[in-house]
């Protein structure tokens, strides 16, 4: 079987319009189950629309997302992560006024997890959250804000998971800490979409990426091969993140 | 002992006693009878406007309507009151259900959208042209089922009702989710949680108590008029006394109304012409200076407060 058809996750030629403008303009790609793909590009190439599209927030304009075998596009957001998709906010978006615990507790209660729910205590613990488990979400600073957002992802047991910039404003000790907790979940057979600008970091982590512009796809392959193409350095060269 | 037991014995017990017992030694039943309404009228808006944020202006529709539905059944259909009270409730329900679409709008636009919903519903029933339905401005006269007492604990009934829906809200899951879904839609949604189902519940079951209370309060006073039961000041009221107290806990709105509604009839009585004056200032103090109510005085000294 081709990895393509062993996919969980299949997007075909898809566009977002906001107005008349293309943020997403007919996008293709797949991943597999364990799989981690990197997704990168400027600012503004599309790469949280495609987020934002795949888990539900938006209902693409075009083209097609089949999650593990049925369409998914347009699809309300609670739905699919009851599907098995879920994701962190590239702003995290946690519930501010409840406490760390509570926000995960919502998560264990309305996420459809099947199986043996994941314990709060674990996920506390591996995501460096159990000494503010009691305080209001709000008291966290954005790097904990993102560490909770993964953390009630997580909760729902999502077969799917996009990670939007997660990684941004990480020190390097946090950094190669996260980056073997996600390599940890994509070896539980998780699939994982990971945006980010830091290219060590990808580097890292990733199997293969797709490189974005103007919401179309460049480039797909090893980052090592992505940054000899000549079309991926233009796109960059001069960009701030040419580093 | 689960939090919910503990909100149970030492909060909705007591309230429940001591209004079942104050008819006996204190005698302006009248009085107590209004408090009972305003306890379940801010424990509603608590429901909606603290759990979920909306803002409801226009609260008093669910009463009124609950109001006229008790009335229509009992003049026409003859129905014992505790029936037409349940149909009261209905009514509300029913209304609230037919308003859903206002739940799209945020902020202030929703605050002033129900507004706008509660003062067509006063003018619908109050039309002459439905005379023979609702008596239209003529208001109405239900001498049939006058009866304050039983009026009076159905409403303590009512109460304990809406109270325990509230200590439900604290303690489980659900009423987690509905303050998910006020602090962030979209990571609600991400949480799993179907965001419009929770609001429309939140917004029905505040209906179904204002509707409750409507139906309990035309039972209890047997003649009134449109305007009545349509006064804007039953909304204001529920909202200031739970914003008072404090919204998204069990103990705020107690505490705004047994405070603000006590003042009230103090002022009100011993010298009505200093009311508006001193009970403005109030309001404009607590909205500047406790946004988040007397029970954030104790929150923020570290205290939990239920
Ligand atoms: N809700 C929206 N309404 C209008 N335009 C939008 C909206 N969301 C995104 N856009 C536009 O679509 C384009 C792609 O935005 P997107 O957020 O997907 O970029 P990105 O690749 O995630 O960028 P960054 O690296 O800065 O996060 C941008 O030009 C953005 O301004
Ligand atoms: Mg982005």
């Amino acid at each position: 079987m081709s990895p393509e058809q062993n996919s969980i996750l299949k997007v075909s030629k898809l566009v977002k319009r906001f107005g008349g403008f293309h943020a997403l303009d007919g996008l293709s790609f797949h991943v597999v189950p364990g799989e981690i793909l990197g997704l990168v590009g400027p600012n503004g190439s599309g790469k949280t629309t495609a987020i934002n599209v795949i888990s539900g927030l938006y209902a693409p304009d075009g083209g097609e997302v089949v999650f593990d075998g049925a369409s998914s596009g347009g699809v309300a957001s609670h739905k699919l992560v009851h599907r098995g998709i879920n994701r962190t906010f590239q702003v995290p978006k946690p519930f501010l006024s409840l406490t760390v615990r509570e926000n995960i507790q919502v998560a264990l209660a309305y996420g459809g997890a099947t199986g043996t729910p994941p314990s709060i205590a674990e996920l506390l613990e591996d995501f460096r959250l159990k000494e503010v488990a009691d305080r209001p979400a709000a008291d966290l600073n954005s790097a904990q804000q993102k560490m909770l957002d993964l953390t009630r992802a997580l909760a729902t047991r999502p077969r799917l998971l996009l990670l939007d910039e997660l990684a941004a404003g990480l020190n390097p000790a946090e950094l190669d800490w996260i980056a073997g907790r996600i390599k940890a979940l994509a070896a539980t057979g998780m699939a994982i979409i990971v945006v980010e600008h830091l290219m060590g970091f990808i580097e890292q982590i990733t199997d293969r990426v797709i490189v974005l512009n103007a919401g179309k796809e460049i480039f797909e392959g090893t980052l090592a091969t992505a940054v000899r193409e000549p079309q991926v350095i233009e796109v960059f060269l001069g960009g701030e993140h040419a580093h | 002992m689960p939090n919910a037991s503990k909100h149970l014995l030492f909060i909705l017990a007591p309230l429940v006693v001591v209004f079942a017992l104050l008819p006996g030694v204190y005698q302006n039943h009248l009085l107590l009878f209004n408090f009972v309404i305003f306890l379940i009228l801010a424990q509603g808006v608590n429901i909606i406007y603290g759990f979920t944020g909306y803002l409801p202006f226009g609260y008093v529709g669910f009463f009124g309507a609950g109001a006229y539905g008790f009335a229509i059944m009992v003049m026409h259909l003859q129905t014992p009151a505790p029936l037409a009270v349940l149909v009261g409730g209905v009514v509300a329900v029913a209304l609230g259900l037919l308003l859903t679409p206002l739940l799209r709008l945020s902020g202030a636009y929703f605050a002033i959208a129900n507004l706008a919903a509660s003062l067509a519903v006063l003018h619908f029933v109050a039309n002459p042209a439905l005379e023979g339905i609702t008596k239209g401005p003529y208001g109405v006269s239900l001498t049939g089922t006058f009866n304050p007492t039983h009026a009076y604990y159905a409403a303590v009934v009512v109460m304990a009702l809406t109270v325990g829906a509230v200590i439900y809200l604290k303690n489980s899951p659900f009423g987690l989710a509905l303050q998910a879904v006020r602090e962030d839609a979209v990571s609600a949604s991400m949480a799993g949680v179907n965001i419009i189902k929770m609001r429309v519940i939140a917004w029905l079951a505040s209906a179904l108590v204002a509707g409750l209370a409507g139906g309990i309060y035309a039972w209890y006073v047997s003649v009134f008029y449109p305007d009545n039961v349509f006064s804007g000041e039953f909304s204001i009221f529920a909202i200031v006394f739970a914003l008072f107290g404090g919204v998204a806990t069990i103990t705020g709105p107690i505490v705004g109304v047994l405070i603000l509604y006590g003042i009230y009839n103090l002022i009100g009585f011993t010298t009505p012409q200093y009311f508006q004056l001193i009970y403005g200032l109030l309001i404009m103090g607590l909205v500047l200076f406790l946004p988040a109510g007397l029970v954030s005085l104790a929150t923020r000294r570290g205290w939990h407060v239920p």
